[in-house]
């Protein structure tokens, strides 16, 4: 993932880029040079470009893959680590879930992002995407799972009925002995 | 006498002689006789601690002479009468021959001569008088007596002693000017002198040797006089004690000279003392001399006050020691604003301090810095704190005084003796019976004090007419006050309000007939709406009855108003006899709260308690065994408990204990019963614990309908539906006995319980409500032990650490009473008897709050310094990523 990005220049935050690609001269203030032609060159390399441009999308397609498999990396150290944690309610092993948790669902909502350096209209996404999503949402299963087997999920009849506050008596009734 | 103190009690059984120095018992002997009778003793006054003098005591119907030196008996004398009533002993210094005098019936007078050596009936005479006598006698001289007759009108002395008896007869109208109705002796130990108190007036009388009796001085205010003291040869004097209008007057005077005073003293007395009941007197020889004299003074709120050289040494409010009834009341919310007053107070405090810090200030300012930093002190402020621990304890004693305790420090706030509780003439032996809340002014009635209800009666007898008052428990005024029209037997209050946060109170009066009060139409408007929800029952202990009664809305009888009601049987429980005596009767506390009707068990299981205010405890004996422990077989003593749903009568549980009696000390909390008796099979005493469970409820196990709300756990509940009950119970025993056992109480009922159990030592111990819990068995299984169920163990374990008064006692315990504090885990314990205790309890120690200890300090610095490690360790990452960004 950082790999890809960091081919795709976003490491920076700003570059001047001195290569100008615009095609028309009336938006050049400066005229070409004498004896350089635009147009020609254009058409030299068009072949050069589309082979660089296929090999983009191939790199941009394995890419994606990677990127959508990573979680499964994931998936098996959090289990590594949950099964280390026990199942004892404490400082650790709740971190560990809460993380288990909390890492899939802000993969899931970043879903986008993470596959925007590889959009290409050539490259399909979908499968990848795919891919990772169930992979995050295995990952989230686990954590819920490890909640449940920590206690902290309300699946019996005890937590919900301990909220409830007593009935209320129809009738009243005082009394006793007599007073002395 | 000498060194030794000679008491004789249990209704003059038990005769004991003390050494004075150490306290230590030196004998004790018992005297038996026939008959229970008045019990009377009579110590020589001429005894000398080394000789062995004879102790004359009348108990039990006979005379027994007792040796001072080892209580052996030396002789005894029956009285051949029985209904003889000896009313003095009278022996002379150097004579062998004792007097007993005293009434057969109301109209006999009989004279004994008895040989002092050994206790021979030397004489015996006897005389009627057909006048009757109405029981007091003043002996004014060593052969004469003084004697009401039956119609306290005439004075009757009885001269006996020269082998004959005569009667001679004064009106006390030719006495005294203007006298009419009834007239009282009062009881004095005075030579030549006796005291005749009518309405009007106190009158003196002396008595000449030859029997005439001569008015010496009338005195029209409330007086009392002490017995006479001898404090040197032959002069004797005694105290008199007379109110003024604010101060009281003491007066010594000598016993032959009325007309001079020995002393003659003023003092200034707070007026919420009441009437001086009892004076003693005490003298001491001053420097130059001279005989001074102190007394002590009994008030009629029961202190106790020391007066000396007209000043009060010292003052003591033993009425505290005979507490009847205890309840709470908030203190005043802290005010906001700022009175330029308490600016200036402020001001001044604060330049005294400033005085303190520079070493300028005298010792007067040192005295009052100290005073002000205990004023200030967190814990006794006059003003309700964040916790809820600051309160104040009203009491109200034996004596109709209503007292404020503060539960900071145990101070008297303030102190009130109840006009309404002291003798008028429409109340002439007016008692407290209980204090209640009256008002408890909390969200839109925020601004009116509250206020507390004090209810007593005219006589001891449970057919008197009641008395109501009310005290504002700030200010701790007597709002207003008034005798009600009906007697009382029960007090009920009902769980309503109206729209001035007073709470609706039912009295129910001995012909069973129904009291509503507050008497306003709104409170009736309010009752009405849950009419016919309102049941009241009583326990007839005597009778072995147990009855429930529903309201009707008319009275029967001739008080026929708006907020009377007449009741109707509607069922009762009739306890055979001859096998069953009722001898413990009790209910939850009307103002438990309870968190929740779940207990969760191992695994996840849920059981339904069984919540209800209208379940009572009743406990039975055999007759036979109602007696003390070891009157009794085992095998004709059972105890019998049951529980009864006080609606429609229903006996829920019902268990035999064989073999075992009481007394039975029980508590009834939320949904479980705890109670103490005596197993005779075992020789030991026992505790029992019963837990109901709903049964009707307990199918209630599917997660998604509780979750969607398809449940009748919140649907009201109603005794005639006739819920399916389960009970559970246990027993184990317990090697104390006890005096009364209470649960503690906390704001939302989700802390975990503690019994407090007031032992025969005096102390308040505290147990684990899990010790009783009958889920416990020799085994537990893993998952029952992570609940936390105990091993099952025949005897309870009594931790020294839990003692809650540790070292301390409670002397003469009588009751335990608990009351939330604001803050969950927190209980507030005040135990009474004749000392009074006060402590603060967490159950399940402070869960929801900082201990006192914890360093607010260290948290703050820690807080401080981590945000300074954050600022900077964010600026030097600033600074690596700058020079990153360069490179």
């Amino acid at each position: 993932m950082d790999k890809g990005k960091a081919v795709m220049g976003s490491g920076r935050r700003w570059a001047v880029d001195f290569t100008d690609n615009s095609t028309t001269p009336s938006s050049r203030d400066i005229p070409d040079p004498p004896g350089f032609y635009r147009a020609s060159q254009e058409q030299d390399d068009s072949a050069v470009t589309k082979q660089k441009k296929d090999a983009e999308a191939n790199w941009k397609s394995q890419k994606a893959w990677e990127v959508a498999q990573a979680p499964f990396k994931n998936l098996l150290m959090m289990g590594f680590m949950m099964w280390m944690a026990g199942n004892t309610v404490h400082l650790f092993s709740i971190g560990i879930t809460f993380s288990a948790l909390w890492q899939p669902i802000g993969a899931l909502q970043g879903v986008g992002k993470v596959f925007e350096p590889y959009k290409d209209s050539k490259v399909d996404l979908l499968a990848p995407k795919l891919v990772f999503i169930a992979l995050n949402l295995g990952g989230l299963a686990l954590g819920i799972w490890k909640l449940n087997t920590l206690g902290l999920l309300p699946t019996h009849v005890s937590d919900w009925v301990s909220s409830l506050p007593p009935a209320k008596e129809v009738e009243y009734s005082g009394g006793g002995m007599p007073l002395r | 006498m000498g060194k030794y103190l000679i008491t004789l009690s249990s209704e003059g059984s038990i005769l004991r002689a003390w050494n004075l120095p150490d306290g230590q018992m030196w004998w004790e002997s018992f005297l038996q006789g026939p008959s229970d009778s008045k019990s009377f003793l009579f110590v020589p006054t001429s005894s000398k601690a080394d000789e062995d003098n004879t102790i004359l005591v009348f108990g039990k119907g006979s005379l027994h002479a007792v040796s001072s030196i080892h209580g052996d008996i030396v002789w005894k004398v029956d009285f051949p009468d029985e209904s003889f009533e000896v009313q003095e002993v009278i022996q002379h210094h150097d004579s062998n021959i004792i007097y007993v005098v005293g009434f057969v019936g109301s109209s006999q007078f009989d004279v004994y001569q008895i040989n002092a050596k050994n206790g021979e009936l030397l004489k015996h005479d006897s005389a009627a008088f057909d006048g009757g006598f109405s029981g007091e006698v003043s002996l004014v001289s060593k052969a004469k007596l003084v004697v009401l007759d039956a119609a306290r009108s005439t004075l009757l002395t009885i001269s006996f002693q020269k082998g004959e008896i005569s009667f001679q007869k004064t009106y006390i109208s030719d006495l005294v000017k203007g006298f009419s109705g009834m007239a009282m002796i009062l009881p004095s130990k005075l030579t030549g002198l006796f005291a005749v108190k009518t309405i009007t007036a106190t009158t003196f009388i002396s008595m000449s040797s030859e029997g005439q009796l001569e008015v010496v001085d009338k005195i029209n205010h409330a007086t009392v006089i002490s017995d006479a003291l001898s404090f040197s040869e032959d002069r004797q004097a005694f105290a008199l004690v007379q109110h003024g209008d604010s101060d009281i007057h003491l007066n010594v005077k000598q016993n032959h000279d009325w007309s001079s005073d020995l002393l003659k003293e003023r003092i200034k007395l707070n007026q919420q003392r009441g009437f001086v009941h009892r004076v003693f007197m005490n003298n001491y020889v001053r420097t130059d001399k001279s005989h001074g004299f102190r007394a002590l003074i009994v008030m009629e709120d029961h202190s106790l006050l020391l007066l000396q050289q007209g000043e009060i040494v010292w003052s003591r409010e033993d009425g505290l020691a005979s507490v009847i009834g205890v309840t709470t009341s908030e203190l005043p919310v802290e005010k906001e604003g700022v009175s330029v007053a308490k600016v200036e107070q402020n001001l001044f405090e604060h330049m005294l301090k400033v005085k303190g810090a520079l070493m300028l200030a005298s010792a007067e300012d040192l005295a009052a810095i100290k005073g002000m930093g205990l004023r200030s002190s967190e814990k006794s402020k006059m003003t309700r704190d964040h916790n809820g621990f600051r309160k104040l304890l009203i009491v109200l004693t034996k004596s109709g005084k209503l007292f404020a305790l503060h539960t900071g420090d145990g101070r008297i706030v303030w102190s009130l003796l109840l006009n309404s509780l002291r003798q008028s003439e429409a109340c002439e032996n007016p008692t407290g019976i209980n204090v209640y809340p009256w008002q408890v002014p909390h969200h839109h009635a925020m601004d009116e004090n509250p206020s507390v209800l004090v209810v007593g009666r005219c006589k001891p007898s449970s057919d008197a007419l009641g008395i109501f008052s009310f005290v504002d428990t700030y200010t701790g005024k007597e709002l207003k006050s008034f005798g009600l029209d009906h007697s009382i037997a029960q007090v009920i209050q009902l769980p309503f309000t109206d729209s001035t946060e007073q709470h609706l109170h039912l009295l129910i009066d001995t012909s069973g007939q129904a009291h509503l009060y507050p008497r306003t139409p709104e409170a009736v408007a309010i009752f009405q709406l849950e009419f016919s929800n309102i049941y009241w029952y009583s326990v007839e202990a005597d009778n072995g009855v147990i009855k429930g009664h529903g309201l009707k809305s008319n009275c029967d009888g001739e008080v026929a108003n708006n907020y009377c009601f007449g009741s109707r049987e509607v069922w009762s429980i009739v306890f055979p006899l001859e096998t069953e005596k009722i001898i413990t009767a009790i209910t939850r506390k009307s103002n438990e709260v309870v968190h929740t009707q779940a207990k969760v068990v191992a695994d996840q299981d849920v059981m339904y308690k069984y919540i209800s205010k209208n379940l009572l405890f009743v406990a039975t004996v055999s007759p036979k065994a109602s007696g003390d422990i070891g009157s009794a077989t085992p095998e004709e003593s059972h105890l019998v408990v049951y529980v009864v749903d006080t609606v429609t009568g229903r006996i829920l549980h019902r268990m035999n204990h064989h073999g075992s009696q009481g007394p039975v000390h029980a508590v009834f909390s939320e949904n479980w019963i705890v109670y103490h008796h005596f197993s005779l099979r075992a020789h030991r005493y026992e505790m029992t614990v019963i837990e109901i469970y709903d049964q009707s409820r307990a199918d209630n196990k599917d997660v998604w309908k509780i979750v969607l709300g398809k449940h009748n756990l919140t649907s009201p509940m109603s005794s005639y539906s006739r819920p399916g009950v389960t009970t559970k119970s246990q027993s184990y025993y317990f090697t104390q006995s006890v005096k009364a056992i209470s649960v503690t109480s906390t704001a939302k009922g989700i802390t975990s319980k503690h019994l407090l159990i007031g032992t025969i030592g005096d102390q308040v111990l505290a147990m684990d409500k899990r010790f009783f819990d009958p889920r416990r068995s020799l085994n537990p299984t893993q998952s029952e032990k992570e609940e936390g169920i105990l091993p099952l163990t025949d005897s309870l374990p009594i931790i020294p650490q839990s003692y809650v008064t540790h070292a301390l006692k409670v002397e003469g315990l009588r009751g335990i009473v608990t009351v939330p504090a604001k803050l969950e885990s927190a209980t507030l314990v005040f135990t009474h008897g004749v000392d009074l205790f006060f402590t603060r309890l967490a159950p399940s120690r402070t869960y929801d709050s900082l201990t006192e200890d914890f360093s607010y300090a260290l948290l703050l610095i820690t807080i401080v310094a981590l945000l300074v490690a954050i600022f900077v360790t964010w600026v030097l990452s600033e600074k690596k990523d700058l020079s990153d960004k360069w490179r």
